[in-house]
């Protein structure tokens, strides 16, 4: 593959699907603008771009979702106009969701076959879906339901569902962001597959060392428009950031030395029962966070980091109040409030709606979680004053982008909102800081200044425990890292022996015998 | 002997109509909507049913007129609900207080009529059997429509792909639209089923229940009828165990204060909501997971296009 020219070779004469000139409207927006893209068989054509860079508009209409405003899609040099999904479907195009397009309560095939077109039988397509599903090394229970499979499964769900279909041209929506590394690398081995079969892979993703490996070709996008076309093997990570982001990103620099202080943050044996079907139960876990240290929490989604972020920040209450001890104090029966009265803070992972309440304005939302320490309530009054300059600090510590002083919260974008939420909670200068998916959907702008401020908060002697599933984050801040997996917390390990495949055995709870005899020698 | 049989007969009679209505709701519901308004869908169609049937002679028209008013009123849910994306529980408690008013005015004129009540069946000798042949052999035609329907249903959703779809619809509209179906089209033929069904639910009332109109006369009947597809949790099998659970209920609590016992009516009437509040508690203390609620129940859903 040392071909490095910016078309990857091709056999046939037409691109298989071509998008000409396409552009998406939504009212005054230009969600997609003039894009064209040639993909050809027996290729894995990369789409890289920002958050509201347009890929996701520019597959919806490629697989019919949505209608472009101007412009035309080709398939196989003929014009195609697509009124719906099963249009596509029928022309052969297939898709994998980044939000799974599964149904809980059903079975895995009855998943499967209302993504098909229902020409078979329910019992032809079942003996299909085992055929298929073991033919591509992606085992499936057809008569399990799919809230009982883990994100994994599920994903396994969506790419037979799509190879049923016998598709010429397969997309991918970030198909990684939620899988381990070595769940990543098993699907690797399934597109390759895919590819050598013909046939042709479109791979949204913003990991950009993946798409390297992996991708023929990338064509990139920067605010609804088409940046460039060219060949990942031949360019750096640093050189696709660059034309996705349009600048140079800012380096997240660690300050030269932090004072380890003391323990400014302790669970001790901390245990909590689900409190609905789908929770997770927490089970035994025990930390110790001290000043000046960043913990970071890797774990693929829903091994009970929703619950542990619960327990600590007081929306759920530990039976033990000598669980969970800040500052000093024992605090598991604490309120939220008083909790943060003792200088903890908190960023869930949820802007809109946890984080903030969206048609509340920044200073409301600023009062909600500043109302208990600090002088924003006096006397009972709230102290607009005081509420108002908290919005304006966080504006310009944290170059928060917003149209008027003090808008609603749902008016900002994904960046800037996280921005606003992590500076108003660091702005209270806190002794603990709680952060969950802290850069989640934020672009690489923000999450750079994001990173910045979490460094720069524990070098301050604050204590800062974040969980992420993004690995790379973890490992660029933190200066251990424990792995959750199954509501058990792994012992944690210096980051600098951390290596990837070590922590990707980890979430995938391959070895808990290891965490069992780390334990034994911490002890 | 006798006794018994009266009894078991009208437990029957008093069951049938909301089997009836709680059938047409489940389909809603299960496709994602919570309409709220089957009381007034019934009411309606009980006065349009005695009208039709008063008019023109025939049981049969009278039962189809129910069932299409009970549309026509479905429709008005389904515009607002899934068409403008109004709150679906304001919507349908606004359908039912819409429509104890406006049957008030259908059924003014109907007051004090009277007509033949829907024949029994009668097969010479078999219904004659003590006991079960009445029981088995000798109702009106909508006892034996209301359990072929609950198969039907039964049918339709766990044997047909259309029944499929609708499930999806209800369990996760966002991915049902992903995959190119039509939630909102399928929601509304799901919501007019509903309506058609509390329509002839109201229409049994005057048809074959008592033969004569009175203003409210469905008396709560679709409030227990909601009650009962949460009762039966969303599964038609169990509708037609709680139907007569409930009926038998209602009609014991008329017996027992008959006899003299000394049990408030109110808390013989309240006996059916609180079967529903126990029954779902021991739902909930069971589950082990997944929900048996339709996911996406009651939620709004608004297409990108």
């Amino acid at each position: 593959m040392r071909d490095t020219t910016s078309a990857a070779p091709h056999t046939s004469a037409t691109p298989l699907l071509q998008t000409v000139g396409l552009t998406k409207r939504y009212g005054s927006f230009l969600a997609n603008d003039k894009i064209d893209l040639d993909v050809w068989p027996q290729q894995i054509h990369a789409l890289l771009g920002e958050n509201g860079a347009g890929k996701s508009t520019l597959v919806k209409a490629i697989y019919g979702l949505v209608q472009p405003s101007e412009g035309e899609l080709r398939w196989e040099g003929q014009t195609m106009v697509l009124s719906g999904p099963s249009q596509a479907r029928a022309r052969g195009i297939g898709m994998v969701f980044q939000h799974f397009s599964l149904f809980d309560n059903l079975t895995v095939a009855e998943n499967v076959a209302l993504g098909l077109d229902g020409k078979e039988s329910f019992k032809e397509m079942s003996a299909r879906l085992e055929q298929v599903s073991r033919s591509y090394g992606l085992p499936l229970d057809p008569k399990r339901e799919v809230w009982q499979l883990s994100v994994g499964e599920r994903q396994r769900i969506e790419i037979v569902r799509a190879l049923m279909q016998n598709p010429k041209f397969l997309i991918l929506d970030e198909p990684t962001a939620v899988l381990t590394p070595q769940e990543a690398d098993q699907l690797f081995v399934v597109l390759e597959r895919l590819k050598s079969e013909g046939r042709a892979i479109l791979y949204i993703s913003h990991k950009l060392e993946e798409v390297k490996r992996l991708c023929d070709t990338a064509t990139i996008l920067r605010g609804g428009k088409k940046v460039s076309t060219c060949n990942p093997k031949a360019e750096t990570a640093a050189s696709l950031a660059r034309m996705m982001v349009g600048t140079e990103i800012k380096e997240v620099k660690p300050a030269a030395s932090r004072e380890i202080t003391v323990p400014r943050l302790v669970i001790n044996d901390l245990n909590l029962d689900p409190d609905d079907a789908h929770g997770v139960h927490l089970k035994g876990i025990s930390l110790e966070l001290r000043g000046g240290e960043i913990l970071g929490i890797a774990g693929v989604a829903g091994n009970g980091q929703d619950e542990l972020f619960a327990a600590l920040s007081g929306e759920r209450l530990a039976r033990d109040p000598g669980t969970i001890v800040i500052e000093g104090i024992a605090a598991g029966h604490l309120s939220i409030s008083r909790r943060r009265k003792l200088g903890a803070a908190f960023v869930p992972e949820e802007r809109l709606g946890h984080g903030t309440a969206p048609r509340m304005r920044l200073s409301e939302n600023a009062l909600l979680t500043g109302h208990a320490a600090g002088n924003m309530v006096q006397h009972g009054f709230v102290n607009t004053a005081a509420t108002l300059n908290a919005v304006d600090r966080a504006t310009e510590t944290f170059d928060v982008r917003k149209a008027k002083r003090d808008p609603e919260a749902a008016s900002l974008s994904g960046g800037n909102l996280q921005k606003f939420i992590v500076g108003r909670e660091i702005l209270r200068n806190p002794a603990v800081l709680v952060v969950s998916q802290p850069t989640w959907g934020v672009d690489a702008g923000a999450a750079a200044v994001i990173r910045q401020a979490l460094l720069d908060l524990a070098a301050a002697g604050a204590a800062v425990l974040v969980t992420s599933q993004d690995l790379d984050e973890l490992i660029e801040i933190s200066d251990r890292i424990a792995v959750m997996f199954h509501g058990r917390l792994s012992a944690s390990l210096p980051t600098a022996s951390a290596s990837r495949e070590k922590l990707g055995l980890l979430m995938g709870g391959s070895s808990l015998e290891t965490k069992e005899q780390a334990h034994a020698a911490d002890t | 002997m006798e006794l018994t049989e009266a009894i078991i007969l009208s437990v029957l009679a008093a069951s049938t109509p909301l089997l009836l209505a709680a059938t047409g709701e489940l389909v809603a519901e299960r496709s994602g909507v919570l309409n709220l308004g089957v009381e007034g869908m019934m009411i309606v169609g009980a006065a349009c049913g005695f009208g039709g049937a008063w008019l023109t002679g025939s049981i049969i028209i009278g039962a189809l007129c129910g069932m299409f008013a009970g549309v026509l009123m479905s429709l008005l849910f389904a515009a607002m609900a899934l068409g403008l994306a109004v709150n679906q529980v304001a919507t349908g408690l606004a359908l039912t207080i819409f429509g104890v008013g406006l049957s008030g005015l259908i059924g003014a004129r109907f007051v004090g009529e009277r007509i033949t009540p829907a024949p029994h069946l009668h097969i010479p000798y078999v219904s004659d059997i003590p006991l079960i042949g009445r029981v088995l052999f000798g109702e009106d035609g909508f006892v034996y429509l209301s359990l072929a329907l609950v198969v039907a249903v039964w049918w339709f959703l766990y044997r047909m792909r259309a029944g499929l779809i609708l499930r999806a619809c209800g369990d996760n509209h966002v991915s049902a639209h992903a995959l190119g179906y039509p939630v909102l089209k399928i929601r509304m033929y799901a919501v007019m089923f509903g309506g058609a069904c509390a329509g002839l639910a109201g229409a049994y009332l005057p048809l074959a229940y008592t033969p004569f109109f009175i203003p409210g006369m469905t008396a709560g009947r679709g409030w227990i009828a909601l009650a009962l597809t949460v009762f039966a949790s969303w599964l038609p099998g169990r509708l037609v165990i709680g139907a007569y659970l409930f009926g038998a209920v209602t009609i014991l609590q008329l017996h027992a204060q008959g006899a003299g016992i000394g049990i408030p009516s109110q808390f013989m009437s309240s006996l059916p909501y609180l079967a529903t509040v126990i029954v779902l508690v021991l739902l909930s203390r069971a589950r082990t997971g997944g929900s048996t609620a339709p996911a996406a129940l009651g939620t709004v859903f608004v297409p990108d296009r």
